[in-house]
């Protein structure tokens, strides 16, 4: 087992995780403001995709198409907030997540009506389809050093959204008092469908940015949902620091786990076996790690609101 | 209770119509419908164990689909290894396979509920959305389990060749299975309706409205709140070893959050901690999928559009629409 190899695992952990948590910001942050659980981020993940792959498929530019993707999952961002999340602020997360399911099958169906069943398939940009040196020999491809790098950026203007800016302040004061704010005249609603619409935008950023490592299906939203909420459940839910600090821990047991647990269990059993036992256990390390985690702190590792 | 007799009414035109539908099919020689009836009332069934949890409890678990599947496996694993005649386990203690459907149905109580018993043991420590999401979690964990595991089949699952004795009866003759699920889900109905109107239901139900107070008269809620997962698990436990039996076949989609949002679906379609509310939840869905389906291969499209009207404007599920106001809470 080189170094090369170990940093290329750091390196696939980190890219994980950076995209887990643009993914699970999105989440977070609806919940935090809205106090609502949203079952569909995963569809406006997959219209992210499609889109992205679509329009650079037609225009032959993937640049294009990301900026497609991301107004077209903001876009139907707004549109569901507007149409359905609104009537379901005051209603118990029971209601929520039934509605917000029903929109998954409005999705995957609908999408499947409109792009057919086939998947799409995105391509990487041609400037990027290249791989850098490690050291310690071997090479890394560079489009997924760019994907860090925007999920990075991602994490960087979000903070500075959050903490520097009017609308930063205006969510902040959502999370804590939605009454006060209302009363001191800031028009809710818009806020509202403007902090779902970023967070779709995010859902739809990982989207595309992904949709070129794999191909765009239907459905493909779904695993990466249930990864975000076992971030945001292990980062303390509405904390978009927690969902971070979430995000890579996952992103470093996911993958880790898929890349070592079977050489480790080859030091003690038949290598059939080892593989066996080794993929199992990697595939259910992240939800021992929630496991863990909530049996020691219920409320995740950040808690919002004591 | 006599006093909700338009409900009750409203009840016994349900289980009614479930008992008329495959005899009528049966009677007409079309076998096909006494197996949908069949899976009606498997899928009832887990809704049943899980209205129990979700609806007198509050306890909002999107991971039944786990305790389905593991009632699922539990009882294909042990007759797939009676098929092949070997053992399941050799040590610490000899378990055979088995073709016996009491032991099957043993067998899928056991694990679900053993299983449950430590989900809930974690889960309940946590609440309200924390909950909702680690019980789809765990749920996640096991589905991959299944997925992964090469000797049961992993993600292509196992065909069973064996069809369970129960004696007396023949499970492999379609009206007799229908039967048999109808009586259990009848049975498990009727168990809940005395645990619940029990000494034990009245906690349980004062945890879902207000845990504080259940606490400051001496009862501790999280006890009881375990138990009532407990056995709503063991009930879902047991619909999916039916399951299993009814199509001769096990796989990992059995343990999929899909199914964990469909049980949830009969639940809620029926009316939340109404008794009988997933028969016709269950009933609703099959039927909504086989008519559109019918139609359009586009039918989930519709269902969708169906359930998020049905949640956004008749809150209290259909029963509370036909049969009168919601209970309070």
């Amino acid at each position: 087992m080189s170094a090369a190899f170990i940093f290329e695992q750091l390196l696939n952990s980190l890219q994980l995780g950076v995209m887990l948590f643009v993914m699970a910001a999105g989440l977070t942050l609806v919940f935090g403001v809205m106090g609502l659980i949203n079952l569909a981020h995963g569809s406006l993940y997959m219209v992210g995709a499609f889109f992205c792959a679509w329009v650079a498929g037609e225009t032959g530019s993937f640049w294009v198409g990301l900026g497609a993707g991301l107004v077209a999952a903001a876009a139907a961002g707004a549109m569901v907030e507007m149409l359905v999340m609104r009537r379901l602020y005051d209603r118990d997360h029971l209601d929520q997540v039934l509605a917000t399911f029903s929109l998954i099958l409005i999705f995957n169906e609908g999408t499947r009506w409109v792009f057919g069943a086939q998947p799409l398939y995105l391509d990487i940009p041609s400037a990027l389809a290249t791989s850098v040196p490690l050291p310690g020999g071997g090479g890394y491809p560079l489009y997924r050093l760019v994907i860090i790098a925007f999920g990075i950026a991602t994490a960087a203007g979000l903070y500075l959204l959050i903490s520097r800016t009017r609308l930063g302040m205006q969510i902040r004061a959502g999370e804590s008092d939605r009454e006060m704010i209302g009363a001191l005249g800031v028009d809710i609603n818009t806020l509202y469908t403007l902090v779902f619409a970023i967070g779709a935008m995010l859902a739809g950023l990982a989207g595309a940015l992904v949709g070129a490592l794999q191909s765009v299906e239907v459905g493909m939203g779904e695993p990466v949902l249930i990864l975000a909420f076992v971030v945001i459940v292990i980062g303390g839910i509405g904390s978009i620091k927690g969902a971070l600090i979430g995000a890579i821990l996952v992103g470093l047991v996911d993958t880790l786990g898929r890349a070592f647990l079977h050489k480790l269990f080859a030091l003690a059993l038949p290598p059939a076996e080892a593989n066996g036992y080794g993929a199992a256990l990697a595939s259910m390390a992240i939800y021992l790690l929630m496991a863990t985690v909530l049996a020691w702190r219920p409320k995740g590792l950040f808690p919002v609101n004591g | 209770m006599v006093e909700m007799s338009r409900e009750n009414l409203f009840n016994a035109a349900i289980a009614g119509l479930l008992l008329a539908l495959p005899l009528g099919a049966w009677a007409l020689g079309e076998s096909y419908y006494i197996s949908v009836a069949s899976r009606v009332a498997i899928l009832a069934l887990a809704g049943v164990g899980l209205n129990l949890a979700l609806g007198f409890g509050g306890m909002v678990s999107f991971g039944h689909a786990a305790f389905f599947g593991l009632g699922g496996y539990a009882a294909g694993v042990l007759s797939h290894h009676a098929f092949e005649g070997s053992a399941f386990l050799n040590w610490p203690l000899t378990i055979d396979g088995s073709d016996s459907t009491l032991t099957l149905w043993f067998a899928a109580l056991l694990v679900s509920g053993l299983v449950a018993a430590v989900i809930g043991a974690i889960s309940l420590r946590t609440s309200g959305v924390y909950f909702i999401m680690i019980t789809l979690a765990f749920a996640q964990m096991i589905f991959y389990l299944a997925v992964s595991l090469p000797t049961y089949g992993g993600e292509d699952g196992l065909p069973l060749y064996l069809r369970s004795s129960l004696p007396g009866l023949d499970l492999s003759d379609d009206l007799t299975f229908f039967f048999v699920c109808y009586g259990l889900l009848l049975l498990a109905i009727f168990l809940s309706l005395r645990l619940v109107g029990s000494r034990f239901g009245a906690a349980l139900q004062c945890a879902r409205q207000n845990e504080t107070r259940l606490s400051a008269i001496g009862i501790a809620p999280y006890p009881v709140k375990l138990t009532a997962f407990v056995f709503s698990a063991m009930i879902t436990g047991l619909a999916g070893a039916l399951f299993v039996e009814l199509n001769g076949f096990v796989s990992p989609s059995i343990l999929s959050w899909h199914l964990s949002g469909e049980i949830m679906i009969f639940v809620i379609l029926g009316g939340v901690g109404r008794f009988y509310g997933p028969i016709v939840g269950a009933a609703l869905f099959i039927v909504l999928e086989t008519v559109i389906g019918g139609y359009t291969e586009r039918w989930q499209l519709f269902l969708g559009v169906i359930l998020l009207g049905v949640v956004l404007f008749a809150r209290g599920g259909v029963i509370g629409l036909l049969a009168g106001k919601a209970r309070h809470d």
